[in-house]
């Protein structure tokens, strides 16, 4: 199985990424480009059947340390 | 005193601490590896800068996790004084030691510089021998200085008078030019509730001596210095 996790900044937070992405890409001439964020992409290798388990932990490593949630949201999925 | 530095893979800045608090101001100081997990005679500790662990995932975010910093969070919950500088400052909100978290610069540049420090309030450890509005000229050196909290962490911040330093003109005008990073209110430095922890991105233990072309920053240890002797006698009477 696997996990993953998608981490992005809260949208209160100001993302200096995003903005610099936002502007490149409407300088390359995409139209209509609105707001963009930039965060992480995390997959996680997980050993045995047990999916329940397994989201209840990926969940409390997610607020422990893959994110932080003063400034980041986080979602997940396991396959 | 018996200052402890703390040491994690990729500190930096903790050799300059060791050498302000021993060489010039008389004080013990000694390297406390970040494995180790006791801090035991020890009457204040330092988080350096630096890029703890590659900065990987988030700054401070693994760091937060080192053995010693169970240690840290005990040390402080008794009341014992901890002054986080650059990373060492990024650590200590990781570990929720002190609110907000510290993100890239609005600029997305690594800023290496001297600024403008301005001393916002005497009450702390770390500032009872800084006069009120006092400027200082320190060095700063980060991609990830811009501190950040939601509307009521900072309302908290400043009606506790939380916030310790902040960017600032040479007159000490708090100008969003003077802001290096684009940290919310110009913050460069806040204390925790009990005013025992703190941290702040610039470097004082870089301008300590004026041979090195500034010796600003040594007042902020004296400060420490300062309150450690006045509640030691405290405790003796």
């Amino acid at each position: 199985m696997k996990a993953k996790i998608i981490v992005t900044p809260k949208k209160a937070v100001l993302d200096p990424q995003g903005k610099t992405v936002a502007s490149a890409l409407e300088h390359m001439g995409y139209k209509g480009v609105g707001a963009v964020h930039v965060g992480k992409y995390l997959e996680i290798e997980l050993s045995g059947t047990d999916k329940e388990a397994w989201r209840k932990q990926i969940d409390d490593a997610c607020h422990k340390i893959l994110s932080n949630p003063v400034i980041e949201d986080y979602r997940f999925e396991i396959e | 005193m018996n200052f402890a530095i703390l040491q994690f893979p990729a500190s930096n800045c903790d050799q300059d601490a060791v050498h302000v608090l021993k060489n010039v101001l008389g004080h013990s100081a000694r390297f406390v590896w970040h494995k180790e997990s006791s801090l035991a005679s020890i009457d204040a500790v330092v988080v350096p800068g630096g890029f703890s662990y590659g900065d990987y995932l988030r700054t401070g975010a693994i760091a937060r996790f080192s053995p010693i910093m169970g240690a840290v969070q005990q040390f402080a919950a008794n009341g014992g004084p901890v002054l986080g500088i650059c990373n060492g400052f990024q650590i200590l909100c990781e570990a929720g030691l002190l609110p907000g978290a510290l993100i890239r610069n609005r600029s997305l540049q690594f800023r290496c510089e001297n600024i403008f420090l301005k001393t916002a309030t005497s009450d702390s450890p770390f500032t009872n021998k800084i006069a009120e509005g006092k400027i200082m000229r320190v060095p700063i050196a980060h991609g990830e200085g811009c501190y950040f909290a939601d509307e009521a962490t900072l309302q908290k911040l400043q009606s506790n008078r939380q916030i310790l330093w902040q960017y600032c003109t040479a007159n000490g005008e708090l100008t969003e030019t003077a802001n290096p990073n684009g940290s919310v209110l110009n913050i460069a430095g806040i204390c925790n509730e009990a005013r025992n922890v703190a941290g702040l991105m610039p470097h004082p233990e870089r301008a300590s001596e004026s041979l090195l072309g500034c010796a600003d920053g040594k007042v902020i240890f004296e400060s420490l210095i300062q309150w450690f002797q006045n509640r030691s006698l405290a405790k003796v009477a």
